[in-house]
C-alpha cells in the first residue's frame, strides 16, 4: 500500500485548480490521479475559444485555459499521474488504482477530492426506436474524433439536443465541410448558452427546431436517416408531424450526467436532482475528508466556476488535513418553485468563509421575474431578473454578515412578484 | 474447398454443431454470411436456458430444450462462460390462471423437468419480494438459468476452430448445386463443396431449405423487443419472471443478466422483413407496461438501451423445430425453425446433427479432441494478487479502455487476437462487453477504433461497427489532410 496526504481524482480543470489550491494552502504531499494521457480534462478537445473570461478576462480555447493550470502545477511540483483508472474508493479513503506501469496498487489518502468531471448521456437513456447502425455519436465523442484524432464521423449530420457540446459541435461539423442539417431540441427552449446559439447555429445558418425530436432512426448498416417528429406540451411526438431527413450520422447532445460511480462505492450521499455528491459550502461529502467539485459535483457551463469551486475544496481539504476545527451546526439551503437545486446543499454557519457563493439552475425560462431568498422563512433577497433559463447557471452570493444566529433554513425560489 | 461436412450459419446452433463435429474425425467447415459468428437471432433474445415446462410433451422442442439445460452447466464449465441457475417463476394473476400453470406443470413434468413446484402467494413473495402484489401464485422452476449467448456462442466457435474447423466469413450461400454425391454452396467467398451440408442459417434457413427440398417451409420474422437497465438496478429481482404463454410465444420477461443488469421484454409481432431488427416505440412502450404487470416497481428510467431480435418462426400454430434431413435432400440436414428455446436446446441439438452426420460420411470418434478452450483472461475476476502479478508480466491488462465495464486494453487485444477472433466494434462488444456499460461507448469507442485499426493493419476509416457497410467515419477530417470542398 503506498500513501499520500491528499489524493485528488481527474485532472481536468476541476483536478488541477483543486491541487493547486491545496498546494498553496500547505498541503505538502498531493497525488494527482489521471487516467487519460494528458491532463485537462475534456478541455482538451475543446479547441474553440471562450474559455476564462473571468479568470483571466481573455478568451482562451480549452486546452490554453488548461494549460496555464498545468503550468502552475509544474511550477508548484504537484506530481499528476497520468495513465492511471481510479477503479475503487472506499469510505476509508483507500483507493484502488490501475496503470500499465505499475499494475494494480492501492492508495491511502488522507483527504480525497472527487473530480472525475462527467459523462453524456447515451441513445439508450432517451429510448429512441428504429435501428442501431453505426453513426450515432454523442457529441462529445464526435469532438473528440475530431478535434483530437483528426477523423470526420460522418458528412450529412442531425444533431439531436441543443446542449453546448451539440451547439459547438453544429460548428465544427460546418467548417470541417459537412453538412449540418438541423439541431432538433424536445424543450420548447434550448438548454445551451445564449452566445454558443448566436455564434455557433445562427452564424451559419443552422436552424434550430424547437420542441421536435427524433422519433426513429433508419438505416441497418449505417444511419441513413431520422424521422423528425414535433412534440406537444406533454413532450409526446404529435401524430402526423413526422418528417424524414436523411442523413449519415446522428449527434446527441442530450445531457451530461456527473461521474459518480467512485463516488458510490464510497458511500458519499448524490443529489437526485444533480447526479452529484451533497455537499456543505466547504464541498465537503457526506463521507469524512471526501471532497467534490467541478461536473462530478454538478454540470457546469462555464470553467471558470469550476476553477473557483475546485480551489475552494482544495482549500478545505487542507484545512481538513491540519485538523481544523470542527464545522458547528449545519443548517440545510433548500430550494422550491423555479429553482431545481443548489450547490452547496448545506452551510455550516459559524465556519462558513465571509462569503459563500450558492449555485443553481431554474427548472425552466423565466422572464421578468423575480429569485428570491429566505432565511427562516422570511424573505431576505427579492431582486427582479430579465431573463432565467435553465442552460444559464445562477449564483446567489451569501454574506456571513448577514446570516442571523438563529439561522435554520435557508430557501431559494423563483416569484412572480 | 472441399469439406466433409459444411455448416451454414454461425449462430448459436451453427457452432455448436460445428463445435460437435469436431467431435469426429472429418473436415468441417462453416459457412458464415457476416463478418463475425453470433451476428443474427443468438445476438437478440432472453439468454434464458429454460427449464423445458412449457414445450408440447414429444415434440422436438422438448426433447432438446430439457436435454441442453442438462448439458450447458458442463458446457458452460468446460468452455469457461458465464453460465448462472437463477431458477424461473411463471406468474398467474387470477386464479383462473391457475389452470394455466397446472398446464405448465404438467407438461413439464411429462418433458421430464425436475423441481417443478407451485407456489401460492405467499410463498412467491417470499422467494421473490419484488413481484406484483396482484400475483396470484406461481409455477417455480428451479433448474432455469440464464447464460451469455455471445460468450456461448464465440466459446463454441473457438473450441470448434481449435479442434480443427475452419470457418469463412462474409460467405453467405447463394446457390446450391447437386453435383453426383456433393452438395455444392456457391458463395461470395467461392464455392464450397461437401457431401453433407447442415443449414443452421435461421432466418435464411427456409430460403436454403426450398432450394433443395420438395417440401416447401415459410419462415415467418416474429419480432421481440427489449429493454435493458443498468447494473445499478440488476438486484431488483433474483429470478427470471415469466407470465403465462400466449399463442405467440412466452410473453414479456424480466430477467437479471449474467453480467448483473436487468433485461425485459420481448415483445411478438410478425413481420415481413427479416431483417428488420428495428425498435419501435409501440414495442418499447408494451414492453415497459407488460414488464411492470410483474415487476411494478422497475425503473424504467434506467434503461441503457433496447434492441429487437427475430424469431424463425416456422409458419402455423405450434410449431416445433426442424431438425434433420429436407425431405428429397440426401445429406442436406435442416437445423431451422429454432425459435425459443432454440438457445438452452443448441448444444443437444448440435450433438444430434454432429451424430448424424458423422453417420453420413462414416466418420469416427476424434480421439484428439480437446474440450477446453484457450483460457480467457478476466483481470476483475482475479484476486488483488493474481490481477496485479497479471498486470506485472502484461502491461496492456493494467490499462482500461471501457471505463464503465472496466474492460482492459488487454482483454480487447485477446477478443480480436482470439480465432475465430473480432472484426468490428460490436465483435469486440460482444466478447468483451466494452461499450455495453452505461455510457453505451461514448468514451471507449475511439479507443476500440484505434486498437482494432492497429491490430488488423487497417486504416480507421475502414473499421465497421458490425462488418458490411457499418463504418463508423467517413475518413480524416481537412486537417489530418482529408478532403474538403
Ligand atoms: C464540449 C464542452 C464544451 C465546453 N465549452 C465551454 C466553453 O466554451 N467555455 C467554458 O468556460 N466552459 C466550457 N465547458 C465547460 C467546462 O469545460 C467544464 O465544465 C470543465 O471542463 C469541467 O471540468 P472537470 O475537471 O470537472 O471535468 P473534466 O474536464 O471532465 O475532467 C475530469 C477528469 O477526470 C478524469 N477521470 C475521471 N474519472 C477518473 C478515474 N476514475 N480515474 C482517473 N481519472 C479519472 C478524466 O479523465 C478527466 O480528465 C465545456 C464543456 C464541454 C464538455
Ligand atoms: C426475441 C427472442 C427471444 C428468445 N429468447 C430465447 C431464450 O430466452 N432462450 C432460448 O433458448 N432461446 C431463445 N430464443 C431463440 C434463440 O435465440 C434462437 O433459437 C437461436 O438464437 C437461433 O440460433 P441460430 O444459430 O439457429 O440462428 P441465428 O443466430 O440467426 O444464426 C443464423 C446465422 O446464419 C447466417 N446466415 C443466414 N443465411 C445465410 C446464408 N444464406 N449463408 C450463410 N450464412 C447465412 C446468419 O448471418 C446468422 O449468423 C429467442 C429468440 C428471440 C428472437
Amino acid at each position: 500500500m503506498i500513501s499520500c496526504d491528499l489524493a485528488v481524482i481527474g485532472a481536468g480543470p476541476a483536478g488541477l485548480a483543486a491541487a493547486i489550491a491545496a498546494r498553496e494552502a500547505g498541503v505538502e504531499d498531493i497525488l494527482v490521479l489521471e487516467r487519460d494521457e494528458a491532463a485537462g480534462g475534456i478541455l482538451n478537445q475543446c479547441i474553440h475559444s471562450g474559455f476564462g473570461l473571468h479568470t483571466f478576462q481573455e478568451e482562451l480555447t480549452g486546452p490554453e485555459y488548461a494549460a496555464r493550470f498545468r503550468a502552475r502545477a509544474e511550477e508548484l511540483g504537484i506530481p499528476i499521474r497520468l495513465g492511471v483508472m481510479v477503479l475503487g474508493l472506499g469510505s476509508d479513503r483507500v483507493l484502488t488504482l490501475t496503470s500499465r506501469e505499475r499494475g494494480l496498487e492501492q492508495l491511502r489518502a488522507g483527504a480525497v477530492i472527487l473530480a472525475m468531471g462527467c459523462r453524456e448521456r447515451p441513445r439508450g437513456a432517451l429510448n429512441i426506436p428504429g435501428y442501431r447502425p453505426a453513426g450515432i455519436y454523442t457529441a462529445g465523442t464526435a469532438q473528440r474524433l475530431v478535434n483530437m484524432e483528426g477523423l470526420l464521423p460522418g458528412r450529412e449530420i442531425v444533431i439531436l439536443g441543443s446542449g453546448d457540446i451539440g451547439l459547438i459541435m453544429a460548428r465544427r461539423m460546418t467548417l470541417e465541410g459537412a453538412h449540418v442539417q438541423c439541431v432538433a431540441e424536445l424543450l420548447p427552449y434550448s438548454g445551451g448558452l445564449k452566445r454558443n446559439i448566436v455564434q455557433c447555429l445562427d452564424d451559419y445558418g443552422i436552424p434550430l427546431r424547437l420542441s421536435h425530436t427524433v422519433v426513429n432512426i433508419r438505416g441497418r448498416e449505417r444511419v441513413e436517416g431520422v424521422t423528425l417528429a414535433q412534440v406537444g406540451p406533454d413532450r409526446r411526438p404529435v401524430p402526423g408531424t413526422e418528417e424524414d431527413i436523411p442523413c449519415d450520422t446522428l449527434l446527441l447532445s442530450v445531457g451530461l450526467l456527473p461521474e459518480n460511480e467512485l463516488s458510490e462505492g464510497a458511500g458519499v450521499a448524490l443529489d437526485p436532482v444533480t447526479g452529484g455528491p451533497v455537499v456543505g459550502e466547504d464541498f465537503s461529502t457526506s463521507v469524512p475528508g471526501v471532497f467534490a467539485c467541478g461536473n462530478a459535483l454538478h454540470v457546469h457551463d462555464l470553467v471558470d466556476f469550476v476553477s473557483q469551486e475546485a480551489a475552494a475544496a482544495g482549500r478545505s481539504a487542507a484545512r481538513f488535513l491540519k485538523g481544523g476545527p470542527p464545522a458547528g451546526p449545519v443548517i440545510p439551503i433548500r430550494c422550491r418553485d423555479g429553482v431545481r437545486y443548489t450547490v452547496p446543499q448545506h452551510l455550516a454557519v459559524e465556519a462558513m468563509p465571509p462569503e459563500v457563493t450558492v449555485r443553481f439552475r431554474v427548472s425552466a425560462p423565466f422572464r421578468e421575474k423575480y429569485l428570491a431568498c429566505y432565511i427562516n422563512g422570511t424573505r431576505v433577497f427579492h431582486g427582479k431578473k430579465r431573463i432565467m433559463a435553465p442552460g444559464e447557471m445562477e449564483q446567489y452570493t451569501l454574506r456571513r454578515a448577514a446570516l442571523p444566529a438563529d439561522a435554520r433554513e435557508i430557501v431559494f425560489c423563483v416569484e412572480e412578484d | 474447398m472441399d469439406y466433409d461436412v459444411l455448416v451454414v450459419g454461425a449462430g448459436v446452433t451453427g457452432c455448436a454443431t460445428a463445435m460437435e463435429l469436431t467431435k469426429y474425425t472429418l473436415r468441417a467447415g462453416v459457412l458464415e454470411a457476416g463478418e463475425d459468428v453470433c451476428t443474427g437471432t443468438s445476438k437478440a433474445n432472453s439468454a434464458i436456458v429454460h427449464a423445458g415446462f412449457d414445450a408440447l410433451p414429444g415434440s422436438l422442442k422438448a426433447r432438446f430444450n430439457v436435454e441442453g439445460s442438462r448439458l450447458m452447466p458442463a458446457l458452460a464449465r468446460r468452455l469457461d462462460i458465464p453460465y448462472r441457475r437463477n431458477g424461473a417463476l411463471v406468474l398467474a394473476f387470477s386464479p383462473e390462471e391457475r389452470a394455466g400453470l397446472e398446464e405448465l406443470l404438467r407438461r413439464g413434468r411429462a418433458n421430464g423437468v425436475e423441481g417443478l413446484e407451485l407456489l401460492d402467494r405467499q410463498a412467491l413473495r417470499q422467494r421473490e419480494p419484488r413481484v406484483s402484489p396482484e400475483a396470484w401464485g406461481a409455477l417455480y422452476a428451479p433448474s432455469s438459468a440464464i447464460v451469455c449467448p455471445f460468450e456461448l456462442t464465440a466459446a463454441m466457435a473457438e473450441n470448434a476452430a481449435a479442434n480443427g474447423a475452419r470457418f469463412h466469413f462474409g460467405a453467405r450461400v447463394t446457390a446450391v448445386r447437386r453435383e453426383g454425391e456433393l452438395w455444392a454452396l456457391e458463395t461470395q467467398a467461392g464455392c464450397f463443396r461437401a457431401p453433407v451440408v447442415i443449414n443452421a442459417a435461421g432466418l435464411g434457413g427456409g430460403t436454403l431449405h426450398n432450394l433443395v427440398s420438395r417440401e416447401k417451409v415459410s419462415l415467418v420474422p416474429r419480432k421481440g423487443e427489449y429493454c435493458l437497465l443498468d447494473r445499478k438496478v440488476g438486484g431488483l429481482v433474483s429470478h427470471t419472471i415469466f407470465q403465462l404463454p400466449t399463442r405467440m410465444g412466452k410473453g414479456v420477461l424480466v430477467t437479471p443478466t449474467v453480467h448483473g443488469n436487468l433485461l425485459m421484454g420481448p415483445t411478438a409481432l410478425d413481420v415481413e422483413d427479416p431483417l428488420a431488427t428495428d425498435t419501435t416505440a409501440a414495442g418499447l412502450d408494451r414492453v415497459i407496461q407488460q414488464a411492470r404487470r410483474s415487476v411494478p416497481e422497475l425503473p424504467v428510467n434506467r434503461v441503457i438501451t433496447s434492441f429487437a431480435g427475430l424469431r424463425a418462426h416456422p409458419e402455423g400454430e405450434e410449431s416445433d423445430f426442424i431438425l434433420g434431413e429436407a425431405p428429397g435432400a440426401p445429406g442436406f440436414l435442416d437445423a431451422i425453425g429454432m425459435e425459443s428455446p432454440g438457445l438452452s436446446a443448441a448444444p443437444a441439438v448440435g450433438a444430434f446433427l454432429a451424430e448424424s452426420a458423422a453417420y453420413l460420411v462414416r466418420a469416427s470418434v476424434n480421439r484428439s479432441y480437446d474440450g477446453s478452450r484457450p483460457a480467457v483472461c478476466r483481470p476483475a475476476e482475479l484476486s488483488p494478487e493474481e490481477r496485479a502479478e497479471l498486470i506485472r508480466r502484461r502491461p496492456e491488462y493494467g490499462r482500461i479502455v471501457c471505463r464503465c465495464e472496466q474492460v482492459s486494453e488487454g482483454e480487447i487485444l485477446d477478443a480480436i487476437r482470439r480465432c475465430p477472433g473480432a472484426r468490428s466494434l460490436d465483435g469486440v462488444k460482444r466478447r468483451t462487453r466494452a461499450g455495453m456499460g452505461r455510457c453505451q461507448g461514448g468514451f471507449c469507442m475511439p479507443r476500440v477504433l484505434e486498437l482494432l485499426s492497429r491490430e488488423l493493419g487497417l486504416p480507421p476509416e475502414e473499421i465497421t461497427k458490425g462488418g458490411g457497410g457499418s463504418r463508423l467515419l467517413w475518413g480524416p477530417t481537412r486537417k489530418r489532410g482529408g478532403e474538403g470542398e
